[in-house]
């Protein structure tokens, strides 16, 4: 185990690294210098100036040692526009509001897959199964940030229920915290759950026509009891795995729903300074993202060895 | 069983595992398997008129897309009722553009990005994944590691990367979107070569001296492509959401195309006083995307694929 977490670790850190060397060396492939779409050629000494100020004159592969060498630091250099703004505050600030939406998404998409799930398996091909099924079907094929906006249109503008748009930090109150993610959390977890939901619905399906299931209730156990006990149990194993990777997928998934809801979480960050072509932040927000990406697939997989030890992962590591 | 996953990046809904059909020696062909499936035969009418209104769209609104009048932002209206002076059936922009016509031409951008991205990546994936499988050795692990990497990303997030280093544009979303996919046909078309490599036939036909190419194009190719279909079938779905997801970004084609994501972002500073400038462009994308996935989903049960 401690040898297979090691492994797993270093390869989680090479995977962080070849992205990183990736995005560096493909944003300055590309024609274009964010400096002369700065300065727009109005006065080149200062672009000059500029660019030596950061670097920017020097041969690319010495600014990947420079880069790597900061990086591993934990600086990530400064934003090219906001000057003086360093790339670490820029992302310190957008990564709470980040996994409060996560967070938030991720609790409602696991409570109600597992319940609709669970539902559907047990009153299968009632009315319930077929109404959760149909719905999970709009839950993939609605896009987050269409569901945003209606959200919002119900809600906000119809109802006046709940801010709009913005972010509240969890220090001014608990309500207006949670105020101002229901929303974005509805939006990005609702396709996740539909997802879990059917793979909820078919584990517990197989489950069900156990021996063991038929055992204990010809054992006269309760209806209740057989599947609290013996069948959600069991069927548990792939639940997880779906929910592991939803986890990390809302991590990076929130981007659209952050830039609907107007939430300067990593994704905006991202997005905005694509648009500017702010190298620096770029580079930071997306290093960021895999790196939550990255452990968090490998916090899952060590999970799922914990909870179904019959995993032998000597197989995984080829 | 048919199962339901998440395979790193892509959600794969399924629609029951208890639709296996009975493995009989005469299979119907493909087609009634499909007319048979009340989900397929829904998904497959609302495609083909989603597809005639985009072939068609000149014929089918009297307005063009860009063509403005003094009617901002009305809501949906009929000429003659509620004194309606002009048919609006969707309502109007902020510009005075007919929201029908314009949810109606980006069905082409939709469409092409859809079809033309998964065509990209399935031809680059699947050859990919058919090289490494059958050949092994070096040129295996060079390419699988590379599609591991990009295996651990979400597919959106890395098409987001692409635009970031490529820039916005029609083309630059095509490429983006494409090689985002490209490691789940890569992934897809390796497994299956596995598979058949060991299987007699081919073995039979490299012992008669058939070439490599042969024997992957006329043996391997040939059995590999159930998962294939219902692969690109859904990954036409996913690449549609995903064009709408740059464009509402601002990420996507330049924004006097009227595509789907464009116009729900247009809607957002208009949420309060044009609601259908936000809810119908939406609509087009889900039942779009619903009626591929349905489709696709039928697919996969007909063509008993399992994803493990």
């Amino acid at each position: 185990m401690g040898r297979y977490i090691l492994g797993r670790t270093i390869q989680a850190l090479l995977v962080i690294w070849a992205v990183g060397t990736l995005v560096f060396f493909m944003l300055r492939a590309v024609p274009g210098d964010p400096i002369q779409a700065l300065l727009a050629d109005v006065d080149p000494t200062a672009a000059d100036a500029i660019r030596a100020k950061m670097g920017l004159d020097r041969p690319v592969y010495i600014q990947y040692i420079f880069w790597v060498r900061n990086t591993l630091q934990g600086d990530l250099g400064q934003s090219i526009y906001g000057s003086h703004v360093s790339v670490d505050r820029i992302i310190v600030e957008a990564i709470p509001r980040t996994l409060s939406l996560a967070t938030i998404a991720f609790v409602i998409s696991f409570s109600l897959g597992l319940a609709t799930g669970i539902i559907s398996a047990v009153k299968k091909y009632s009315v319930w199964d077929h109404s959760f099924t149909f719905a999970a079907f709009l839950g993939i094929s609605m896009p987050d940030f269409w569901m945003g906006i209606v959200l919002i249109i119900i809600f906000a503008s119809t109802l006046g229920w709940l801010p709009a748009i913005g972010y509240k930090p969890l220090s001014d109150g608990f309500w207006p915290w949670l105020s101002h993610l229901i929303m974005p959390a509805l939006a990005a977890g609702l396709p996740f759950s539909a997802a879990l939901a059917r793979i909820t619905r078919s584990a517990m399906l197989e489950v069900l026509q156990q021996d063991y299931i038929t055992v204990a209730r010809s054992k006269g156990l309760k209806e209740q009891q057989v599947i609290a006990r013996h069948a959600l149990r069991n069927a548990l194993i792939p639940v997880v795995t779906v929910m592991g990777i939803s986890m990390a997928l809302l991590f990076s998934g929130t981007v659209v729903v952050e830039n609907v809801f107007a939430i300067r979480g990593l994704g905006q960050v991202l997005i905005a300074n694509i648009l500017n072509r702010d190298y620096p932040v770029v580079q930071g927000a997306i290093l960021l993202v895999a790196v939550l990406l990255v452990f968090t697939n490998l916090f899952v997989d060590i999970l799922y060895k914990v909870i179904d030890p019959r995993i032998n992962y000597d197989s995984y590591e080829k | 069983m048919a199962q339901t996953i998440t395979r790193g990046k892509s959600i794969v809904l399924d629609g029951g595992d208890d639709l296996a059909l009975p493995q009989s020696t005469t299979r119907p062909p493909i087609h009634k398997l499909l007319l048979r499936d009340k989900r397929a035969t829904a998904g497959l009418i609302i495609l083909c008129v989603i597809i005639f209104g985009a072939v068609f769209a000149p014929f089918i609104t009297p307005y063009d897309p860009q063509s403005q009048d003094y009617a901002f932002l009305e809501g949906p209206s009929i000429k003659g009722i509620n004194g309606a002076e002009r048919t609006h059936i969707l309502g109007t922009d902020d510009l005075g553009r007919d929201l029908f016509t314009r949810i109606l031409y980006g069905t082409r951008i939709s469409l092409l990005v859809g079809v033309a991205t998964v065509s990209i990546s399935m031809v680059l994936g699947v050859t990919m994944g058919l090289v490494a499988g059958y050949y092994g050795g070096w040129i295996d692990t060079i390419l699988m590691r590379y599609i591991d990497l990009q295996w651990a990303f979400p597919n959106f997030i890395i098409a987001v990367y692409l635009v970031a280093v490529f820039g916005t544009g029609l083309t630059n979303v095509i490429v983006a979107i494409s090689l985002a996919f490209l490691d789940d046909f890569a992934r897809i078309a390796r497994s299956m070569v596995l598979q058949i490599r060991e299987e007699e036939y081919v073995m039979a036909a490299q012992s008669v001296g058939a070439t490599n190419n042969w024997i992957i194009l006329r043996h391997v190719l040939p059995n590999a492509i159930a998962p294939v279909i219902v692969q690109a079938t859904l990954s036409v779905s996913y690449a549609i959401l995903g064009e709408a997801g740059l464009s509402f970004l601002g990420l996507g084609v330049k924004p006097t195309t009227p595509t789907w994501g464009l116009i729900v972002n247009s809607a957002r500073t208009f949420i309060s006083r044009a609601w259908w400038l936000g809810i119908f462009p939406g609509m087009a994308i889900m039942i779009t995307v619903l009626s591929i996935n349905f489709l696709g989903d039928a697919l996969r049960d007909i063509l008993d694929v399992r994803n493990d």
